[in-house]
């Protein structure tokens, strides 16, 4: 087993910045294109994710000694559903206007590939501390895609941010329409890529 | 190998014939036919003359459509043929005709004699409603490109273009098989027991199985085919259009036929998308593409270029 050496704040800025789970590791990009064509969508999905992949880690991380290794996908996925099901049931009850406007993609959580990646690749090898601190990076850094995505979009599509109008006309309205997702997912992980190897050129300068 | 060929055909022309009775059913004995004519008609046959003083006067009539029994239509006119037996009525605004509306005609008189209060619904013809929801789910509201879902597999699958197909192909069986199977369980278990919250758990539940039951089946029953395909058996669990099939089948309270339509457009829209993008990809390696783009990212550029072009056929509406 074995156990991680990052610090809680490692693992915690790991999963906003060089794990990013939409820009660095490619994973649930649906969202990343179908929803995040305002601010405020990509928050309250972001913290649906959040919560979802902080319960479904801890709840693993704790019973992972009683999964036979042979279930443990279905097991994953089953603990998934269920937090899904509360986080779904609790948005419909209190946010009924943002629910219907993030449409399937809060039932379709279950189907992220990240929650599920991070529960066989971390919490079910690591302890409750660390896989609480290494759900919230991710979460965190998925909502910080999301939020990002969607700043660009609302302000270049509609001109406003959380509903403001900022800008006061509206500069392309093409970022609206969900295909500009796609290709602006498509720029920011070439971004991402291209800081990266800015990063890795200054640091050889300077070692040598 | 001839009988079970035999028994089939046999079977599918008896689905046929149900399929067509179920659509065109009369529900009144004096009325033979109703149908939409253009976007603003109806056009009601009766089994014989009806009184013209009663055909003329719209009161008689009233119009709403399915979901919506507060909302009556509004009928400006009634036209009676020369024979008197076919009507004509006119509406104020446009029909949605894809949706199916309930006519009720209050005492409709016949030579002097009433027939009755007659409840009918009036749809369009059935198979062209279920090639529509296919035809819709598979190009006009694609599941990858207008709705963005299973892109995991989507961008994991399209590097080759013989992979491609084989993810298709096994992803719109098992895809069929799973949400009819979700169908069901929903229709006969979820619903009555009011579990419908549950739906969840058990639709996540029943595509891991299906995909498991799809397996070990195939693994039995044709290997050469196992081999071929039993790699990307797994990878369809991680196919969030999997999950998203059943919960609209749940969301729209589809019945079997236009769930099986739903499934499978679903699934070939997958394989076009798939097969479309990898023909693009297979070009792209032989491109001089920025190193920073390299992968993904050019890959997601395409995508949204492909998006946009089948946002083309949005809004369009076929029969």
């Amino acid at each position: 087993m074995a156990v991680t050496k990052k610090t809680n704040t490692q693992l915690f800025v790991d999963g906003i910045l060089t794990e990013n789970p939409i820009f660095r590791l490619a994973l649930s990009m649906c969202p990343a294109v179908g929803i995040s064509t305002t601010v405020m969508n990509g928050i309250l999905l972001g913290i649906a994710v959040l919560f979802v992949q902080v319960f479904s880690s801890c709840t693993i991380s704790l019973i992972k000694d009683h999964i036979h290794p042979r279930i443990r996908i279905p097991t994953y996925t089953l603990t998934i559903a269920m937090w899904v099901t509360v986080i779904d049931l609790v948005l419909a009850a209190y946010m009924p206007v943002a629910y219907k406007a993030m449409g399937i993609f809060v039932k379709l959580i279950v189907a992220f590939a990240i929650i599920t990646m991070r529960l066989e690749m971390f919490a079910s090898k690591n302890n409750l501390g660390p896989s609480f601190w290494d759900g919230i990076g991710m979460g965190l850094g998925f909502m910080f895609a999301m939020m990002t995505l969607g700043f660009v979009r609302e302000l270049l599509g509609m001109g406003t941010l959380l509903g403001y109008d900022i800008l006061g006309f509206k500069p392309l309205l093409y970022f609206v329409l969900p295909c500009a997702g796609f290709i602006l997912v498509g720029l920011m992980m070439g971004m991402f890529n291209w800081i990266e190897v800015v990063y890795n050129r200054r640091k050889r300068v300077k070692e040598l | 190998m001839k009988n079970f060929t035999r028994h089939h055909i046999l079977m599918g022309a008896f689905l046929i014939v149900a399929l067509f009775l179920a659509g065109c059913a009369p529900e009144h004995r004096f009325v033979k036919k109703v149908g939409f004519k253009d976007t603003d008609k109806i056009v009601i046959t009766f089994a014989g003359p009806v009184d013209e003083t009663w055909a003329k006067d719209v009161a008689n009539y009233s119009v709403y459509e399915k979901p919506d029994p507060d909302i009556r239509l509004k009928i400006i006119d009634v036209a009676l043929s020369p024979d008197k037996t076919t009507a004509t009525l006119t509406f104020e605004d446009p029909l949605n005709t894809n949706q199916a509306h309930i006519l009720t005609m209050t005492e409709i008189l016949s030579d002097g004699r009433s027939q009755g209060t007659a409840v009918l619904t009036v749809k369009k013809l059935y198979f062209g409603y279920l090639f529509s929801i296919l035809i819709g789910a598979m190009i006009i509201n694609n599941f990858v490109f207008t709705k963005y879902l299973g892109l995991c597999v989507f961008f994991g699958c399209s590097q080759k273009r013989s992979t491609a197909v084989g993810m298709g192909i096994t992803f719109t069986l098992v895809i069929t098989f799973a949400a009819m199977m979700a169908w069901f369980l929903y229709q006969f278990a979820l619903k009555p027991l009011r579990l419908d919250y549950m739906q969840i758990v058990v639709f996540i539940g029943l595509v891991s199985l299906s995909v498991q039951g799809v397996d070990t089946i195939l693994r039995k029953v044709n290997p050469a085919l196992f081999k071929a395909f039993g790699v990307y058996l797994v990878l369809v669990i991680a196919n969030c259009i999997a999950i998203a099939v059943p919960l609209i089948l749940a969301d729209n309270e589809y019945n079997a036929w236009e769930s099986l339509m739903l499934a499978f457009g679903a699934g070939l829209g997958f394989l076009i998308a798939l097969f479309l993008m990898a023909c693009v990809r297979e070009k792209l390696d032989l491109a001089n593409v920025p190193p920073t783009f390299k992968g993904m990212p050019i890959a997601f550029v395409m995508a949204g270029l492909f998006a946009l072009a089948f946002l083309g056929f949005s809004g369009m509406s076929i029969y």
